[in-house]
C-alpha cells in the first residue's frame, strides 16, 4: 500500500511566491496523507466493532464507584427529606454525583491510548522496519489507529449513556454549547498527554521487552489520582493539590466537571494540559530519534 | 473425545494427574525464574494498588462514614480477599487461560486434545506464573490482620469456615473465567471478554453492602462477586450464617459443573483452526 509520495525538488532559492504555493501544496499533500491514513485505519477499526464493545463496557468502572458514592451521598435515615445538596458530607448531590461520573466515563472513553501495546505488537513481529522506511513518522499511523477506534466506539458511548439516563432520568441534562465545545478540545488534549505518555513508554520497547509491564504501572496514579474512582471534590486539600502537580486529574476530572458543569478554572487548567503537552512533545520525539537509532544499531 | 471425569478415575488416577501438575509447574517455575525483573514490577503494582485502595478507603472512613455498615477493619478483610484473588489470577487464571484464546487461533488446540489426559485440566494448570504470590502471600495477611482487629477470634470453626469460603470463591473465579476462554472455540476474539470481567470484578474490592439495591442484586445473581470477597470475609469474620456458606458452597459446585459440561459442549462444536 503506498500512501506516501514525496515529490522533494532538488534545492534552490525560490521567490516568496515559489514559497507559499510551495507550502500550500504540502499542506494539501498533508491533508491527502491524514485522510487516506484515517479512512484505512477507519476501514479495519470497522472490521473490529465487536472488540470495540466490548473495550467500551470495560470502562465500566466509574459506574460501579458511582454506586459506592451514591450510597454515601444518601442522607442517613432520620435526617428527614433533605435530598439536598452535601447530606453525606461530600459535598455533591445524587445528581450531580451521575452526572459527574458519567462524564468522567465518557472522558476515559476518547481518551483511552493503546500504543504501548500495538507498538509492542509490531515491533515483536517485525512490521514496524517497513513502517519505518516510510517517509511517514510511524507515530502518526497509531495516531489515526486511536482516532479512528474512537469513532467506532462513539455509537457504543451513546448506547451506554442512553441507558445510564433510563435508568436514572433525574440526572438528565443538557450541556451548554459552548461547555461542549469546550469539553471536546479537554478530551482531545487529554488524549494527547495519554498518547504522548504511552508513546515514550512505547519506545522504550526499543531497549527493553517489558516495556509495558511499565504502563501497567503508570496506569496506578492515573486510576487513583485521575478522578475515575473518587471526584477530586472529595479529597482533603493538601492531596488535592498534590494531584494537581501531575497531569492525571486533567486527564479525566477536568474535562468531566467541565461538561458536568461544575465549576472548575477553565482557563488554568487548559493551561497545565498545553504545557504538559509541551513537555511531553520534545521527550517523545528525542526518545524516538535515540530509539530508532539503536534499533538500526541492532541490524534489523 | 473420551475424556473420563475426574470422578471416574481411581486412586492411580489421581496420583498420575499430581505427579503430571508437579511436573507442569517444576518446568513453569524454572523458566519464569529467567525474568526475575518481573517479581519487581509485580511487588510494585501490588504496593501501588494497595495504596490506591487504602488511599480510597481513608477517604471515606476519614469522614466518619462507613461503607454498608462495615467497619474499616472489617471492610481491609474484604480488600485482603480481593488481592488475595488478584493473586491468584496472576498466578494460575491468567496464564493458563490465556492461552487457551491463541491456542485455538493457532491451531494447536489439536495436540491438546490429543494427549492421553484431561484437555480441561491440562488447559487450566499446564503453566504458573510466581509472581503472583506475593499477592497471595500479602491479601492473606492483610485479611487476617485485620479480622483479628476487627474482633475476630480464630476458632476451628471460623478456621474451617474461612479456608471453605476461600476455595468456593476460588473455584467460582475459576469457573467464570474458564467459561468466558471457552467461548473463544466459537468466536476466536472474544478476549476482551475477560477484560470486562475484570473490571466488573473490581467490585468485589468493597463489601456487597455498600452498593445499591440494584447493584447488589445484580453482584449477587448476575455476577457472584458477593460470593467472591464479601461471603468469604464474612466467614473470617465469623459472622456468616451457615445458609450462605451452604449457598456459596452450592454456587461453587454448580459453576465448576457448568464450566466442565460447556467445556464438553464447545468440544463437540470444534473443527480445529484451518476447517
Amino acid at each position: 500500500m503506498r500512501v506516501w509520495r514525496q515529490g522533494d525538488a532538488p534545492r534552490r532559492k525560490r521567490s516568496l511566491g515559489q514559497l507559499v504555493w510551495g507550502l500550500g501544496r504540502r499542506l494539501h499533500h498533508g491533508w491527502r496523507v491524514a485522510r487516506a491514513l484515517f479512512s484505512s485505519q477507519y476501514a479495519l477499526m470497522l472490521e473490529y466493532r465487536a472488540e470495540t464493545a466490548l473495550w467500551a463496557l470495560s470502562g465500566i468502572l466509574p459506574f460501579i464507584m458511582l454506586g459506592i458514592w451514591s450510597q454515601l451521598a444518601v442522607p442517613p435515615a432520620g435526617l428527614g427529606p433533605g435530598s439536598g445538596a452535601d447530606a453525606g458530607g461530600i459535598g455533591l448531590d445524587q445528581v450531580q454525583l451521575s452526572r459527574y461520573f458519567l462524564c468522567a466515563f465518557v472522558a476515559r472513553q476518547f481518551s483511552v491510548a493503546w500504543v504501548v501495546y500495538a507498538f509492542e505488537e509490531d515491533a515483536l513481529q517485525g512490521r514496524l522496519s517497513p513502517y519505518l522506511l516510510q517517509p511517514l513518522q510511524p507515530l502518526w499511523r497509531y495516531v489515526a489507529a486511536h482516532l479512528a477506534e474512537q469513532l467506532t466506539r462513539l455509537p457504543f458511548v451513546v448506547l451506554i449513556a442512553a441507558v445510564f439516563f433510563l435508568l436514572q432520568p433525574a440526572a438528565l441534562w443538557i450541556p451548554s454549547p459552548a461547555r461542549i465545545v469546550a469539553t471536546v478540545l479537554a478530551i482531545w488534549l487529554a488524549f494527547s498527554i495519554n498518547f504522548l505518555m504511552q508513546s515514550c513508554i512505547a519506545i522504550l520497547c526499543f531497549w527493553s521487552e517489558r516495556a509495558s509491564a511499565l504502563e501497567r504501572l503508570l496506569f496506578i496514579p492515573y486510576l487513583f489520582l485521575s478522578g475515575l474512582v473518587a471526584p477530586l471534590q472529595v479529597f482533603p486539600p493538601a492531596l488535592r493539590a498534590a494531584a494537581h502537580w501531575t497531569p492525571f486529574p486533567y486527564m479525566v476530572a477536568f474535562p468531566a466537571q467541565l461538561l458536568a458543569g461544575g465549576a472548575v478554572p477553565i482557563a488554568a487548567s487548559f493551561a497545565a494540559m498545553v504545557g504538559w503537552i509541551s513537555l511531553l512533545l520534545p521527550i517523545t520525539l528525542l526518545l524516538w530519534r535515540a530509539g530508532v537509532r539503536r534499533y538500526s544499531a541492532m541490524g534489523a | 473425545m473420551a475424556t473420563p471425569g475426574l470422578t471416574a478415575l481411581g486412586m492411580k488416577g489421581l496420583l498420575r494427574y499430581w505427579r503430571t501438575l508437579k511436573r507442569f509447574w517444576g518446568s513453569a517455575l524454572a523458566s519464569q525464574m529467567e525474568y526475575q525483573v518481573n517479581l519487581l514490577i509485580e511487588v510494585l503494582a501490588m504496593a501501588g494498588n494497595l495504596a490506591g485502595s487504602l488511599l480510597l478507603l481513608w477517604l471515606i472512613y476519614g469522614r466518619g462514614q462507613q461503607l454498608g455498615g462495615w467497619s474499616l477493619d472489617a471492610a481491609l478483610v474484604v480488600l485482603g480477599i480481593y488481592t488475595l484473588l488478584d493473586g491468584v489470577s496472576s498466578t494460575l487464571l491468567r496464564p493458563n487461560l490465556g492461552a487457551i484464546v491463541t491456542q485455538v487461533q493457532q491451531g494447536t488446540l489439536d495436540f491438546v486434545l490429543l494427549k492421553p489426559i484431561d484437555s480441561q485440566f491440562w488447559l487450566s494448570t499446564r503453566t504458573l506464573s510466581p509472581w503472583g504470590l506475593p499477592e497471595i502471600v500479602t491479601g492473606l495477611g492483610l485479611a487476617i490482620w485485620a479480622a483479628l482487629r476487627a474482633g475476630a477470634r480464630p476458632g476451628v470453626a471460623t478456621l474451617l469456615g474461612g479456608a471453605l469460603m476461600l476455595l468456593s470463591s476460588v473455584v467460582i473465579l475459576y469457573s467464570l473465567w474458564f467459561v468466558l476462554a471457552t467461548t473463544s472455540i466459537w468466536f476466536v476474539k472474544t478476549w476482551n471478554v475477560t477484560e470486562v470481567l475484570r473490571a466488573a470484578l473490581s467490585a468485589g474490592r468493597y463489601p456487597i453492602s455498600a452498593y445499591p439495591a440494584g447493584l447488589r442484586t445484580l453482584f449477587t445473581v448476575v455476577l457472584p462477586v458477593a460470593f467472591l470477597t464479601t461471603v468469604p470475609a464474612e466467614a473470617i469474620l465469623g459472622r456468616a450464617s451457615g445458609m450462605w456458606l451452604l449457598l456459596s458452597v452450592a454456587v461453587a459446585t454448580a459453576s465448576l459443573l457448568f464450566s466442565r459440561w460447556f467445556w464438553r459442549l464447545a468440544l463437540r462444536d470444534y473443527t480445529s483452526a484451518s476447517s
